[in-house]
């Protein structure tokens, strides 16, 4: 089966990013957990993800385009990107998310993907 | 073949429904993966049993007809299905399915397996025990929705939700593995547990669906025991149940009204039954791993001796009380914990140990107010206890409750 890993990061974390002193552990534990999913075989996809402020939101309503500046809802923690994987089962799935940087600092959401 | 004629039809396919009716789901939905699909194929073999039987009499072994023309009606929607909408998964399960079905006569028993699924971390924590009744147990909604007192609609749409979602989200139809278990079982223990719960708030009996939830949820705990042999908190939870279930008649008096254990006449407490809790709990002990379970089950065994030497030993239930407060500090277990120290060093001493008991857990929890109100009247203060008297009656679902409770806050306060 499918399933995305969607990872989402407190501002914070999303600021380690750019923050000289925090970049190098931030960087260095996502290539780890990419490099593992890559060595695992399970990797399909999966991209990180520029942050909810360059976000722009669109709404199809009665055949208008509604655009808006920003991500779909303001919460505490935001999407920050995602990996898609092929693993036999749900419980494979979050065994891998659990290794996820964010799953200790934000959280991850597991979903299968649909098959289209 | 043996018997012709509908009534022996449908007693055999009642105890095939009865005796086999989990282990053939578990298996089902194992090889599936799909709970849902596999109760609906079992229910449609038991309406083709019901036409056949009598017509061509009862077969040999009647299971294996079912688990036969189950697996038909699978490999028929598996194939609509797979057409339908190219899941590669209800292809491969058909294939493993024909070239399973020559030893249909013996088929492993996975309700374990299903157990597990039930309880899954990523179920709704509310559904789980509604999920393992029906599953493994073939409860109706109906039943199963009294018990839970919702609409039978509502809790047979969260019961086809929640199979959805076993289905869709690809959750694994495994045992987990031994690194895995402990964690894994806790969250089953508790399910069971929750549907023990249900059938013994039913004090009175007094609805229809809860009366005999107690006797599954026993039946649940054996199975897990027997199945996981080894498991220290699996037979806690069983010898909880089973000293509980020793006493069910005994709370009641010949009018119907409440007994507390304190006053139960132990004549009227079901030995045997005693006897299987006092072994599981030996049993438990072995393996020298304490656990929520197995300090409840060690404190109803304590209150047990009474009916043994006419002694009760509260200094030991309190330090019991202790050891589990520091596993699990629920609001229960810290109430039981002062109604012991009261016992075993006065009203103050329970008093004391109420008081630290944190504010909002305490509000809508019947039992506190009820010890509060019998420590306070013990104690002499009348206004206080007047109070919390009518807190505890107010909060008690149980209307024998509610008589004894207001019985007692009309007694003159004794002096403790």
């Amino acid at each position: 089966m499918k399933y995305t890993i969607l990872v989402y990061e407190s501002p914070t974390e999303l600021g380690a990013r750019t923050d000289g002193r925090r970049q190098p552990a931030y960087w260095g534990a996502y290539r780890a957990y990419t490099q593992a999913l890559k060595e695992a075989g399970i990797m399909v996809g999966g991209s990180g993800l520029q942050p909810p402020s360059v976000g722009t939101t669109l709404r199809q309503r009665d055949g208008k385009r509604q655009v808006q500046d920003g991500p779909y809802a303001e919460t505490k923690e935001q999407l920050g990107g995602y990996y898609e994987i092929d693993v036999p089962d749900l419980d494979t799935a979050l065994d891998w998310a659990a290794r996820c940087p964010a799953a200790s600092t934000g959280a991850v959401e597991v979903r299968p993907n649909l098959v289209m | 073949m043996t018997g012709t004629g509908t009534d022996d039809a449908h007693r055999a396919a009642e105890l095939a429904a009865r005796s086999s009716y989990g282990r053939l789901v578990a298996y089902l939905a194992r090889r599936w993966r799909d709970v849902a699909a596999a109760e609906d194929a079992l229910g449609d073999a038991f309406v083709a049993a019901l036409a056949a039987w009598p017509r061509d009499g009862v077969p040999d072994r009647p299971e294996a007809w079912l688990l036969a023309a189950a697996r038909r009606r699978l490999l028929d929607a598996g194939r609509h299905a797979a057409v339908r909408a190219r899941t590669a998964p209800d292809l491969r399960a058909a294939v493993d399915e024909a070239q399973d079905a020559s030893t249909a006569a013996v088929f492993p028993d996975e309700r374990l397996t299903l157990l597990f699924v039930c309880a899954h971390p990523s179920i709704d924590e509310t559904m789980r025990t509604p999920l393992m009744l029906q599953a493994v147990l073939g409860l109706d909604a109906a039943r199963i929705a009294s018990a839970f007192v919702v609409p039978a609609a509502t809790m047979g749409q969260r019961l086809v939700r929640v199979k959805t979602k076993i289905h869709d989200a690809g959750i694994r139809f495994e045992v987990p593995d031994a690194r895995e278990l402990p964690a894994r079982l806790g969250p089953v223990l508790d399910a069971i547990y929750a549907a023990y719960g249900r059938g013994w708030e039913d004090v009175a009996g007094a609805e229809e669906g809860r009366a005999d939830l107690a006797q599954e949820a026993i039946w649940l705990g054996r199975l897990v025991t027997r199945l996981l042999p080894d498991e220290p908190e699996a037979l806690g939870l069983l010898a909880l149940m089973l000293h509980c279930e020793a006493r069910r008649e005994a709370r009641r008096d010949a009018s119907g009204e409440y007994v507390p254990l304190g006053s139960q006449d132990v004549a009227r407490w079901v030995w045997p039954m005693i006897d299987e809790a006092e072994r599981a709990l030996h049993a438990a002990g072995r393996a020298g791993i304490a656990g929520r379970f197995q300090f409840e089950a060690a404190i109803q065994s304590a209150h047990a001796q009474r009916g043994r030497d006419g002694r009760t030993d509260w200094e030991a239930i309190a330090l019991l009380y202790e050891g589990l407060v520091r596993l699990a500090p629920t609001v229960g277990a810290r109430v039981g914990q002062a109604a012991a120290l009261a016992e075993a060093r006065g009203a103050e001493a329970g008093l004391a140990a109420l008081d630290a008991i944190p504010g909002a857990a305490i509000a809508r929890y019947q039992p506190y107010w009820a010890l509060r109100a019998h420590l306070l009247g013990a104690l002499g203060r009348a206004g206080d206890t007047a109070e919390a008297y009518a807190r505890a009656i107010d909060l008690a679902e149980d209307p024998a409750a509610r008589r004894f409770l207001a019985a007692k806050g009309a007694a003159p306060p004794r002096r403790g």
